[in-house]
């Protein structure tokens, strides 16, 4: 029990702090253009792609490096020439834009490299069992996986509270035209957060690629995830988003490797259903097939117990 | 009155007409699929054209709604109940509303990103458990009926789908005619205002809430009867049918369409799905062209095509139409010429084979050739397509310019 439990964390926060790397990006841009982007996660599976296709140049480490760059300044060209444009034709536009871009970049992904699972592997430097617990090995990769995840927050931490820059991106969150007025250039600030919001982006991809396989569908799988992460967190709170991270992460994680169910939950409270009762799909329910959509169960209850989010305070 | 009755009797004429025009097997199908589309695609603008609220999750309804109605084309199979297959498609308009009520009931206490990020949740929320209630969705399989049951209507078994042609194209003009009614109503009208101001809304004493339920169910309602009309037509449903990818297209019709027209979500519909059911035949690349296209449209059409239909208004009501016609031809054709030049090239890049042939013309994908003649046509048409924007940009000022004058 003390293994399954131990190990279940170990993953829920591999897991929770790549959704973080995703969240913390989308959060940014929200609270400096006001819109939720759709295609963050697609930027994701670009940074994979890219990486996959230096990596078998130049190998992993090279990718590691490069591609997350690469994914970024997409990020940053599809802001100055897409979402600045569509931007005075209001709110409901521009998420339609960035809807529209993620349909785009996954077939754009299809047309460059195929339809089909990219072999992506890790490198082999990392390829050895960290350490090895109740007779489980727990990968190299994966600790790599966490060091590289801190390392991004704390340096992100420090260049938004401690660093010049970050203090006039602060600034040109709450206010833009003050910031401008004081000879900064903010649409250059907005197309640089955009950019690096994407690297980040991209980032998780480089590394999650090997691990959560690289294949086209791999955006909308996380996509969707990291939305209700940034919403359950209170849109535009960078700490709220890294608490909802973790705890999406953990959760599922727990619920995968938990082995309970409905059926336990009728034996506690002594009643029984014929196998042929109508509902008897939902008596036999488990908890590892339920996980999946726990998220989205736990993003509808959230919106309408505290619309806010955990850590929101921004009211619409 | 009668001006106001021309554009139905139009409509009502093409599609009584259309069938007989187009009758091959293909043509049937693609005119069903169209009247499932344009049902859907009208339900899902009175949430976002006419209510303002942006849904990621409409498929929900039409999915429920379709589900149902397969449960009840089986009930009719195995003479549970009796009634004829011809009310269908409302069986599976009321399940949408009893969903839109229930879910409703909680979601539409706000719009904007809320409304859109619980639209999101509900959506995969039903999606995913679409798979784990095996009962009622059939898992992975889906669930099938048999539409041939049951009492005849006049004689009519709805074996061929032409049958189902002309009761789809009833029920297409029933619920387009309610729901051109419903934006007339108070009703509908409060919807407009509550998209457009909630607090003013709230001020002159109604509950900007409810106003949003009441759309909320309507749209429920109509996208049901979409999903009855899908059941009736392919007898079968999966969770595909419920699911982000069928919620997404709807979106991409009603914003192609036009969001701030009536008729601009029947245009996206018939426009989407003639692109889905054409260009398929002859590329596999249909969706990224439409991803293009859309991305597209958003950047530069915010309005839809209706919308750019509806900008030559003023030129028209003024007679100066005639006076556009030279200058569109002039940069339309070398506009054409480049779309079609990208199109080649993207062709070129992606086929597998030896040997393509491009509108008749053949191109090789490993003759330089090839690839210097399409550049080179396409690199000029862009120039001159670029170099004739400003003779339209003059000629669209004159024309509308001209109509003020005199207005005046």
């Amino acid at each position: 029990m003390l293994e399954v439990f131990i190990f279940a964390t170990l993953n829920g926060l591999v897991t929770g702090l790549l959704l973080f790397m995703l969240a913390s990006g989308l959060t940014l841009i929200f609270s400096m253009m006001g819109v939720l982007n759709f295609a963050h996660a697609s930027f994701y599976m670009l940074g994979a792609y890219f990486a996959y296709s230096i990596s078998s140049y130049l190998g992993f480490w090279t990718g590691l490096l490069v591609a997350p760059v690469v994914a970024g300044f997409c990020g940053a060209l599809v802001e100055r020439y897409g979402l600045r444009h569509v931007h005075k034709h209001g709110h409901v536009a521009e998420l339609v834009f960035t809807f529209g871009l993620a349909f785009l970049i996954e077939e754009i992904v299809q047309f460059l490299w195929g339809r089909d699972t990219k072999n992506y592997q890790q490198p082999e430097l990392l390829d050895f069992p960290l350490f090895t617990l109740f007779g489980q090995e727990f990968s190299a990769y994966r600790g790599f996986m966490i060091f590289i995840s801190v390392a991004i927050f704390i340096g992100l931490y420090y260049t938004l509270t401690r660093s010049r820059i970050g203090i006039i991106i602060q600034a040109a969150i709450t206010h833009p035209h003050t910031v401008a007025n004081l000879g900064h250039n903010v649409p250059l600030i907005f197309m640089g957060v955009f950019g690096v919001g994407s690297a980040l982006a991209g980032v998780a991809g480089v590394i999650a690629g090997p691990v959560l396989t690289t294949f086209p569908g791999m955006a909308i799988v996380l996509g969707s995830i990291v939305f209700v992460i940034v919403v359950i967190g209170g849109l535009g709170s960078l700490a709220g988003a890294f608490v909802a991270s973790l705890l999406i992460g953990l959760l599922q994680s727990y619920a995968i490797a938990s082995d309970v169910g409905m059926p336990d939950l009728l034996d506690l409270i002594g009643v029984s259903f014929e196998r042929s009762h109508p509902l008897n799909d939902l008596w036999t329910l488990t908890l590892p097939q339920i996980a999946p959509i726990l998220p989205f169960l736990l993003l509808v209850l959230v919106l309408i117990f505290r619309p806010t989010g955990l850590l929101g305070k921004r009211e619409e | 009155m009668l001006t106001r009755l021309i554009p139905w009797i139009g409509f009502t004429a093409a599609l009584l007409i259309l069938p007989l025009l187009f009758d091959s097997i293909l043509a049937i199908s693609v005119l069903n699929q169209m009247a499932i589309a344009i049902v859907f695609a009208l339900a899902y603008n009175m949430l976002l054209g006419q209510g303002g609220m942006l849904s990621f999750g409409h498929a929900v309804y039409f999915g429920l709604g379709g589900f149902m109605a397969v449960h009840a084309l089986i009930m009719i199979e195995y003479e549970t109940v009796y009634f004829s297959v011809t009310l269908i498609p409302l069986v599976g308009g009321l399940f949408g509303l009893l969903a839109a009520i229930f879910i409703g009931s909680f979601s539409t206490r706000k719009a904007g990103t809320v409304f859109a990020m619980i639209s999101l949740g509900i959506g995969e929320l039903i999606a995913a458990s679409s798979l784990i209630f095996v009962d009622f969705f059939g898992g992975e399989a889906g669930v099938s009926g048999d539409r041939t049951f049951g009492p005849l209507f006049f004689g009519v078994d709805f074996a061929q789908n032409v049958e189902v042609y002309y009761l789809a194209a009833f029920w297409v003009l029933v619920a387009t005619l309610f729901m051109y009614l419903f934006t007339q109503t108070p009703a509908g009208r409060m919807a407009n205002a509550v998209r457009d101001n909630p607090e003013r809304a709230e001020f002159i004493g109604y509950s900007a809430r409810r106003v949003r339920f009441i759309s909320f169910c309507a749209s429920g309602l109509f996208a049901g009867i979409a999903g009855g009309l899908f059941a009736m037509n392919y007898e079968f449903l999966t969770e595909e049918n419920l699911n982000a990818a069928t919620s997404g297209r709807v979106l991409l019709m009603a914003y192609i369409g036009g969001l701030g027209y009536f008729i601009g979500p029947i245009v996206g519909a018939v426009v989407l799905t003639l692109m889905n059911s054409l260009l398929s035949n002859y590329t596999e690349l249909w969706m990224l062209y439409l991803g293009i296209m859309f991305v597209l449209t958003v950047m530069f059409l915010p309005r839809g095509f209706a919308g750019f239909i509806m900008m030559h208004q003023m030129a028209w009501y003024h007679g100066k139409l005639r006076s556009l016609f030279i200058p569109y031809l002039i940069t339309g054709l070398p506009a054409l010429i480049a779309v079609l030049g990208v199109v080649a090239l993207i062709e070129l890049a992606h086929t597998q084979e030896e040997l393509l042939h491009f509108l008749g013309i053949p191109l090789s994908p490993s003759s330089a050739i090839s690839w210097v003649v399409v550049i080179t046509v396409t690199a000029v048409a862009v120039n001159a397509t670029r170099r004739s924007l400003g003779q339209l940009k003059k000629a669209w000022e004159f024309a509308n310019e001209a109509a003020m004058g005199t207005r005046e």
